[in-house]
C-alpha cells in the first residue's frame, strides 16, 4: 500500500481551479519530486499531503489515514510520523536552533532533557551544524537555515519527510550540498521523502520519480529516465527551459505594434 | 438601493463573523489554557507566560506610572478649579480616589498595555503567519493557541489588573502631592481621607474591569494577528488595526460595566 495516497484532488480559491482531480501514489521509501513552474500548484499540493488545508473534493491518504476527513486525533498521529521543512525554513526567531530543534520533543515525549540534548546534537551533526546550536536562526546563512530546518524536522524520527523548495535562493554548491544530505538522510534512516522544487538539476540528482505539474494537472508522473525521455510539450519546454510564447499572443503583440507606432513612443 | 442593503447586509455579517471569531477563539483559548498554569502546565509554556508578563507588566510600569501621574494632576487641577468655588477643596480627594480606582486606572492602564502589547502581540503573530512560522507548529501537531495565545493571555490576566493597581497608586499620590501644595494638607492626613472615601467593592469593580480589558486586548491583538494573510503591509495594517479595534472595544465595555454597576447600585 502507498505511503501517501492522493485520489482526484480538487482545490479551488475562490471559484478558481488549483488543482484538478490529482491522483498520485508515493510508495514507502521512494524519494518524489514535485517538479513545475511558479503557480503550477506544487505548493498547494504539499500544503494538502501535510493536511494544512482542506481540499473542495478527492481525498489525501497517509499511512491509510484519510486526512481530508479524519478527527483531529488522527490528523495529530499522522502529523507525528511527518517531519517537514519549509521554504522559508520557519524556524523560530525567538528560540535558539539547539530549542527549534528539541521543541517537537519537548512537546510531544517525555524524554529527559539531557537525552533530548543528546537528540538535537546528533540531528545538527547530521546536517553539518553542530556547532551552530546556540545560535538564533537570523545569525544563520539561507543554507545553514535550511539544514537547520531539516534538522528539525527530522526530530521526532518521521517516516515521511517533505521539503518545500530546499535550494531555492541557494548558490549551486550549497544546493548541491543539500542534495547529498538528502539522499544521505534517505539512505541512513530509509524514508520516504516528498520535494517540491523547480530545479531541474537537484530534481534529477534525489529523485527516484518525478511528478511534473502543470497549471494544477500532472503532465507527466515517472522516472527520472521516463520524464527525461518525455515528448509532452509542456515537459520538454521545462526540460529544454524554452520560454513560453506569450509575447506572441496576438493581442500583446497587437498593443506593442500600436504604442511603437504612437508620437508617444517616437517622441 | 439593493447596493446599499447589499453592503449594509455584508458589513453586519463581517462584523458577527468577527464577533464569531473571538468567541471561537476566547473559548478555545480558555480550554488550552491548563497547559500554561505552574505546576499542572508544561514547564515551557509557564516560562513563556512568565517572560509575557515581564513585557506587558514590569516593562510597562514607567510608562503607566508617568501617565498616572500626569492624570493625576490633572484631575486634581480640574475639579479643584471648580469645587473651590463652592469651598467643597476637600472633595478633590474622593474625585481622585474613587475617580482612580473605578475608572481611570484600569482606563488607563488598558490603553498603554493596548498600544505597547497589543501591537506587539499583533505584529508578532503576524509575522509569524507570513514566514510559515504558524504553519510550521500544525505540522508539528502543535495548537498555535495553546502555544502561542495561551500563555499571552495568561500573562495579560495576571499584569493588567496588578499594572491597574498600580496606576491607582500614582494617580492617587498625584492628588496628594496637589493637595499638598495647594492647602498643605499633610500625606498622612490624605491618605486617611483616601482610604475612607475608597469602599472595596470600588475596588472590586476597577479589578473586574481591569481583567475584561485584558481578555479585549489579548483577544482582540492577537485576532488580528492570525487575520494576516500575506506580505509586510498586512502585518502593518493588522498592528494598527489590533490597536484601534482592542482601544474601542475597551471604551465600549467599560461604559457596559460602568452602566451595570451603576444600575446595580454598585457604583
Amino acid at each position: 500500500m502507498a505511503i501517501v495516497s492522493v485520489r482526484d484532488l480538487v482545490v479551488e480559491y475562490d471559484g478558481r481551479r488549483v488543482l484538478d482531480g490529482l491522483n498520485l501514489d508515493i510508495e514507502h521509501g521512494e524519494t518524489m519530486v514535485l517538479l513545475g513552474g511558479s503557480g503550477s500548484g506544487k505548493s498547494t499540493l504539499l500544503r494538502h499531503i501535510i493536511g494544512l488545508e482542506r481540499p473542495k473534493s478527492g481525498s489525501v491518504s497517509i499511512k491509510g489515514i484519510d486526512i481530508t476527513n479524519c478527527s483531529p486525533a488522527d490528523l495529530k498521529k499522522v502529523r507525528h510520523s511527518i517531519g517537514v521543512a519549509f521554504q522559508s525554513a520557519a524556524l523560530f526567531n525567538s528560540l535558539s536552533v539547539n530549542d527549534n530543534i528539541a521543541l517537537p520533543m519537548r512537546e510531544h515525549t517525555k524524554l529527559a532533557p539531557a537525552i533530548v540534548d543528546l537528540v538535537v546534537w546528533m540531528n545538527l551533526a547530521v546536517v553539518g551544524l553542530a556547532d551552530f546550536g546556540k545560535l538564533h536562526p537570523q545569525e544563520l546563512s539561507g543554507g545553514m537555515k535550511k539544514r537547520a530546518a531539516v534538522a528539525r524536522a527530522l526530530a521526532l524520527g518521521p517516516e515521511i519527510l517533505v521539503l518545500d523548495e530546499p535550494s531555492a535562493g541557494l548558490d549551486p554548491i550549497v544546493a548541491a550540498e543539500l542534495d547529498e544530505l538528502i539522499l544521505l538522510l534517505k539512505q541512513t534512516f530509509e524514508m520516504t521523502v516528498i520535494v517540491v522544487t523547480h530545479e531541474m538539476a537537484s530534481a534529477f540528482r534525489i529523485a527516484d520519480r518525478i511528478a511534473m505539474l502543470y497549471k494544477g494537472e500532472f503532465r507527466s508522473i515517472g522516472t527520472k529516465e521516463e520524464i527525461k525521455a518525455s515528448q509532452d510539450p509542456r515537459v520538454r519546454q521545462f526540460l529544454d527551459r524554452c520560454p513560453d510564447a506569450r509575447g506572441k499572443e496576438p493581442a500583446i503583440a497587437a498593443y506593442f505594434q500600436k504604442y511603437l507606432q504612437s508620437p508617444e513612443a517616437n517622441l | 438601493m439593493a447596493t446599499v442593503f447589499e453592503s449594509v447586509g455584508k458589513e453586519t455579517i463581517d462584523h458577527l463573523d468577527y464577533v464569531g471569531n473571538l468567541n471561537i477563539q476566547w473559548w478555545a483559548t480558555l480550554r488550552a489554557m491548563k497547559s500554561s498554569l505552574p505546576f499542572i502546565g508544561k514547564r515551557y509554556r509557564w516560562r513563556t507566560a512568565v517572560q509575557q508578563m515581564l513585557q506587558i507588566g514590569v516593562d510597562a510600569l514607567p510608562m503607566v506610572s508617568l501617565m498616572a501621574i500626569c492624570t493625576g494632576f490633572i484631575l486634581a487641577m480640574q475639579g479643584a478649579t471648580e469645587l473651590r468655588r463652592f469651598g467643597a477643596l476637600h472633595y478633590v480627594i474622593d474625585l481622585v480616589a474613587v475617580g482612580f480606582t473605578r475608572e481611570l486606572g484600569p482606563l488607563l492602564t488598558a490603553i498603554a498595555v493596548s498600544g505597547r502589547s497589543g501591537s506587539a502581540f499583533a505584529a508578532e503573530i503576524g509575522t509569524m503567519k507570513v514566514t510559515e512560522e504558524i504553519d510550521s507548529l500544525r505540522v508539528m501537531a502543535l495548537d498555535p493557541i495553546e502555544f502561542i495565545l495561551a500563555p499571552k493571555y495568561l500573562a495579560a490576566l495576571v499584569s493588567v489588573p496588578c499594572l491597574s493597581i498600580m496606576c491607582n497608586v500614582c494617580g492617587i499620590m498625584a492628588g496628594g502631592l496637589f493637595m499638598f501644595f495647594s492647602t498643605h494638607l499633610s500625606p498622612p492626613l490624605y491618605f486617611r481621607d483616601v482610604l475612607a472615601s475608597i469602599k472595596l467593592r470600588d475596588v472590586v469593580a476597577g479589578l473586574i474591569k481591569s481583567v475584561a480589558f485584558a481578555t479585549i486586548i489579548a483577544h482582540v491583538s492577537c485576532l488580528e494577528g492570525f487575520r494576516v494573510a500575506a506580505g509586510a503591509d498586512a502585518v502593518g495594517r493588522s498592528t494598527t488595526s489590533a490597536v484601534v479595534k482592542s482601544t474601542f472595544l475597551v471604551i465600549v465595555a467599560d461604559a457596559v460595566f460602568t452602566a451595570i454597576f451603576y444600575f446595580t447600585g454598585q457604583a
